[in-house]
Order: structure tokens, then C-alpha cells, then sequence
């Protein structure tokens, strides 16, 4: 008798958690981006397509963090744990920060410039964990 | 002995109001200006609107205060004729474009503290033919404007500023309605139109008009460039519209007025947001020709307002400091100069329409006061004259706006909220005490 011996599958997620997911990094990073060109210039268009990037942001990693919660809650493994907790705090930093943004003209610095850089660095964790998966299949 | 009694009592009455924060003194040449802070969230409080029912407005011991139009479509600023009929300009202008996520919240929480009357883009007619105080005629002197605001009379024609551009009616006395469609004397800017108010009053030698032109922003989070013929007084020739910045730095300069004696220029101004409850007084001052006065570098003289990038070292040092502070975000949008028949308590100063903050607690403004001067300058504390407009539990029964004081001893009041024009006189019984 042969033992079939086989990694646990880690299953991929679904594809609308995968699109939801998809809006953070490049997002928040096109906000940093946004807040650097305005810090850099001066010119306020930059800081306007920041809060509405942010807002974007927030949108699709909200429901992305609400669906986080929910299969950590079906699942509980650590992997979903930590996924969930990067999402919490990486919202938590970009609400913190569409309302810095909402100050006008250069109130907006420099704390803009940190929260953008933070949220940026969190949506990328986050998209690495989720997307190296949260849950595993069947062991064959 | 009576007078100090009641005094004292005014006092601990005003004391048990303040709660636990004082608001600081900030009336007169000299207010105090707390340090700028701002939280993540901006301190909204809207007044929501209430009905008046059979209440009035409260005005000092022997005067009276009638409603001698109603049902008006946003009456914003007034003039009396040479006949005595007056003319209210009804409108609602702006429209600056959502910029921001922000804008869009923040214009539906601002929202609900309006009207929802739309504005008329028209000049309503009122006549009391007999002079018994009850206007009894009401017609549409004008249609079809685009948001007016300012209202002049001039060489036989009257001038109103629309939010983009000054027209000219021919008039002869008597009549009640335009023979024709305005003629343009000049276009005024009008893109983006943040601060859309257009106010105006006539020089004292009756060659030109002052017409007030607010910024584009609270503090340029439009951009510098949208600044561009901004916060600033145009002095315009009436005959051939030419026109040229008399004063600027000025952020919405909402209402003009020529004093008596002197002809020098006043303007009540709206300063700026967003920096606490306590900054920065909206102003009233005498305006000097090619004065700058700070916006949006720096306000009341040389305080820096760093939120404005670049900064420019130089017009700060060369800001000039305001005559006098009216408080914080009480939005002055009614200024006119007294006149002796308006009682010996109330002759020699201006009155002012405070239209009422949205951005502060406890709210302020909500009323009409009377800024006492000596020797052609304000001197003392605004004394109330109209108030009443908020409710005790915070709602907004009407909110004044222009204020214009009829040859004849009364002030005609605008109120934008209850959509009424207000009268106030010396009821017979004062103007008998008082001589």
C-alpha cells in the first residue's frame, strides 16, 4: 500500500473578491503619486484626482474588507485572520486619509503624503496575502 | 440704579450662554485671533429652516418690524427709488463644478440650511403709493436676469449687477416696469462663480460703480489661477464700463456702501473657513484705493494663512488691516449707512445683515445689527437691531441679507430664508421720546 501524500490546495479567490481586491494598491499608489506631483508643483488638479483615487480606493477595498471578514469568520484560519486585520487597518489609514484630503489647498500637507505612502504600502500587503490565498481545498 | 440692575442681569444671562467655552471678544479694531486648528472633520452645524407663524423678528423698544413682502423667490439685496418704491433683486447664482468628493457632501449638508425656493432671476416692484407703511402694490419690474444681486440708481437708469455682468434699465420715475430688455455696460467675471454675489453701490461724485467680486474658493483649493480677477472691488466708469481693481485681497466683499459726508467706500467682507470657530472675523472697513488686504496670503494684517501656496512674503507685508471685526462667520452680506431718521439711538453708524454661520457652535449671526460710529469711524460694540431669526432650539426662521435704509426713517430688510422683505421704524411713541 502506497501513501499518497499531497501539499493541501490553496484555493484562489473569488473572482469578484478578486476584482474588489484589484482597486486598493493601484489606487492609493496613484493617490501618493497624485500628492507628490501636487507637493512637487503646487498645481491642485494633483491633490482633486488624490481624493477621488482614495474614495476609489476605499470603495472596492471596503467591500473586499467586508468579504475578508466574512470567510474569516466561515474559515478561521490565520491567513484569513491576517487578511482581514491588513485590510482593517489599510481602510482605517485611507479614511483617516480622504479626509485629510477634504482640508483645503495645502492643509492637506504634509500629513497627506504619509497617509498615502502607509495606505499604498498596506493595499500592496494586502493584495499579497489575499492573493496568495486565504483558504485551503480538500488534501487528495 | 434700574439700568444697572438690568445690566448685571444681561450679563449673567449672556454668561450662562457662553457654556463652557467663551467665544473671544472679537468685535471692534482689535479682536482676539486664537491660534488656527482644524480637526479631521470640519465643525458643520446647520440651522435648519423654521416657519415664522405669527411670531416677528425682535427689534429694539419702539420700533416696529412689518413684513411687506412675502412669497418673494430668494430676495437678496434692495433699493429705494427717488418715489420711494423699492426694488428687490431675487436670485440664486453659482454652481462652481463638484471638484472633489467633498464638495459633494458638503454642498448637500449646506443644502439643507437654504430654501427650496428657487431664485427668481427677477426685480420685484414694491409701492406704498399712500405712505401708510403697507406696500400695497407688488409687481415684476424685471425678468429673465441672471442671479442679481447688486442694485444702483444713477442718472435716471438703474444698474444691477447679475452674476455675470452689469446691465443698465433706463427708468423714469413712477414706473413699474422695464421698457426693455437691460443693456450691458460691462461683463464682470463669472467662471466658476464659487462666490457668486455681485454687490455694488455709486461713487459720491455718481461717476462710477464699485461692485464687489468674491474669491473663487475658500482658500484657493481651486487653484491660483482661478483667482484670477478674484477677491477684489472693480471700480467701473457707468457711462463706458471701463474698469480697473480699486482694492483687492478682499475675499467676498458682499456688500458696498458710500458714506454720507465723506463719500468714502465701505464694504462688509466674509473671511475665510476651515481654520476654527473663531477665525477669521468677518470684517467691515472703509476701503483705500489700490489697498490689498490679505487674501488669501494672510488675513487681518500679517497672520500667514499657510494653506495658500505659493506664498507671496510681500503682499503679506503689505496687507492692510481691517477697520473693524464684525466675529467670526457671522457672514455679513447687508451693509447701509444710517440716517437721522432712523431715531437719535441709531443716526450716526451702519447697519448690517448677518445672514448667519453654518460652520460654527454655538451658530452666530442669524440677525441685523448697528455698528455705532463717532468722528466717521465705527466706535463701540454691534448693538442688536433685528433679531429672533433663530429659534431657541437652533432652527433658522429667516436669515437677512441686504439691508437698505429708506430716506423716510425705516430700514427695509432682505431675508433670503423666509422669502420676505422686512420693515423696521420708529414706531411714533420713540421717535416722540426720543427727541
Amino acid at each position: 500500500m502506497v501513501a499518497v501524500y499531497a501539499p493541501p490546495t490553496v484555493l484562489p479567490l473569488h473572482p469578484v473578491h478578486a476584482i474588489l481586491l484589484a482597486f486598493p494598491f493601484p489606487l492609493f499608489l496613484g493617490a501618493l503619486a497624485g500628492d507628490l506631483a501636487y507637493w512637487g508643483t503646487f498645481q491642485i488638479q494633483w491633490a482633486n484626482f488624490s481624493s477621488w483615487l482614495i474614495a476609489g480606493g476605499l470603495l472596492g477595498g471596503g467591500v473586499a474588507m467586508i468579504w475578508a471578514l466574512i470567510e474569516l469568520l466561515r474559515f478561521r484560519t490565520s491567513r484569513a485572520l491576517v487578511y482581514f486585520a491588513v485590510l482593517l487597518v489599510m481602510w482605517g489609514t485611507g479614511l483617516v486619509n480622504v479626509l485629510v484630503h477634504a482640508r483645503d489647498a495645502w492643509a492637506i500637507m504634509p500629513a497627506s503624503l504619509y497617509l498615502s505612502s502607509v495606505a499604498a504600502l498596506l493595499a500592496l500587503v494586502a493584495a499579497w496575502v489575499g492573493y496568495s490565498g486565504i483558504r485551503y481545498g480538500e488534501t487528495v | 440704579m434700574m439700568r444697572r440692575f438690568l445690566l448685571l442681569a444681561a450679563c449673567a444671562a449672556l454668561l450662562a450662554g457662553c457654556g463652557e467655552e467663551p467665544a473671544p471678544l472679537q468685535y471692534g479694531a482689535d479682536p482676539d485671533l486664537p491660534d488656527q486648528q482644524r480637526g479631521l472633520l470640519p465643525d458643520m452645524r446647520i440651522a435648519l429652516p423654521a416657519a415664522w407663524g405669527d411670531d416677528l423678528p425682535t427689534v429694539p423698544q419702539g420700533y416696529t418690524i412689518t413684513p411687506i413682502a412675502t412669497g418673494l423667490a430668494v430676495p437678496r439685496q434692495t433699493l429705494v427709488l427717488p418715489n420711494g418704491d423699492i426694488l428687490v433683486a431675487e436670485g440664486s447664482g453659482g454652481g462652481a463644478p463638484t471638484l472633489r468628493p467633498k464638495d459633494l457632501i458638503a454642498n448637500y449638508i449646506k443644502g439643507l440650511g437654504k430654501t427650496d425656493v428657487g431664485g427668481g432671476n427677477r426685480l420685484t416692484l414694491l409701492r406704498d403709493a399712500d405712505g401708510d407703511g403697507t406696500y400695497e402694490m407688488r409687481g415684476i419690474f424685471a425678468d429673465g436676469l441672471n442671479a442679481p444681486y447688486g442694485l444702483a440708481f444713477l442718472d435716471g437708469s438703474i444698474y444691477v449687477a447679475n452674476q455675470d455682468a452689469l446691465v443698465r434699465f433706463a427708468y423714469s420715475e413712477g414706473q413699474t416696469e422695464a421698457s426693455g430688455p437691460p443693456e450691458k455696460v460691462t461683463d464682470l467675471p463669472s467662471a466658476i462663480n464659487h462666490h457668486w454675489t455681485k454687490a455694488m453701490t455709486v461713487s459720491a461724485d455718481g461717476r462710477f460703480l464699485f461692485v464687489g467680486i468674491g474669491s473663487n474658493s475658500n482658500i484657493t483649493e481651486r487653484g491660483m489661477d482661478a483667482e484670477v480677477d478674484r477677491a477684489m472691488i472693480w471700480q467701473i466708469d457707468a457711462r463706458t464700463g471701463a474698469h480697473k481693481p480699486y482694492a483687492t485681497g478682499l475675499r467676498n466683499p458682499t456688500a458696498l456702501a458710500i458714506q454720507p459726508g465723506t463719500g468714502q467706500l465701505f464694504a462688509v467682507v466674509n473671511e475665510r473657513d476651515e481654520i476654527g470657530p473663531n477665525l477669521v472675523p468677518d470684517y467691515l472697513t472703509s476701503v483705500r484705493e489700490g489697498g490689498f488686504y490679505g487674501w488669501p496670503y494672510s488675513y487681518w494684517g500679517q497672520n500667514v494663512d499657510s494653506r495658500a501656496q505659493p506664498q507671496d512674503a510681500a503682499k503679506v507685508t503689505s496687507a492692510i488691516r481691517p477697520d473693524y471685526s464684525l466675529g467670526s462667520h457671522v457672514a455679513a452680506l447687508g451693509l447701509a449707512f444710517s440716517r437721522p431718521e432712523m431715531g437719535s439711538e441709531f443716526a450716526d453708524g451702519v447697519f448690517i445683515g448677518e445672514h448667519g454661520s453654518w460652520n460654527r457652535t454655538p451658530p452666530v449671526g442669524y440677525k441685523v445689527v448697528f455698528v455705532p460710529f463717532a468722528d466717521g469711524r465705527p466706535a463701540g460694540d454691534p448693538v442688536d437691531f433685528a433679531t429672533g431669526f433663530l429659534t431657541g432650539d437652533g432652527k433658522a426662521r429667516g436669515r437677512p441679507v441686504g439691508v437698505t435704509v429708506d430716506p423716510r426713517g425705516a430700514l427695509i430688510v432682505a431675508d433670503d430664508m423666509a422669502n420676505t422683505v422686512w420693515r423696521i421704524t420708529a414706531s411714533g411713541a420713540a421717535s416722540a421720546a426720543s427727541q
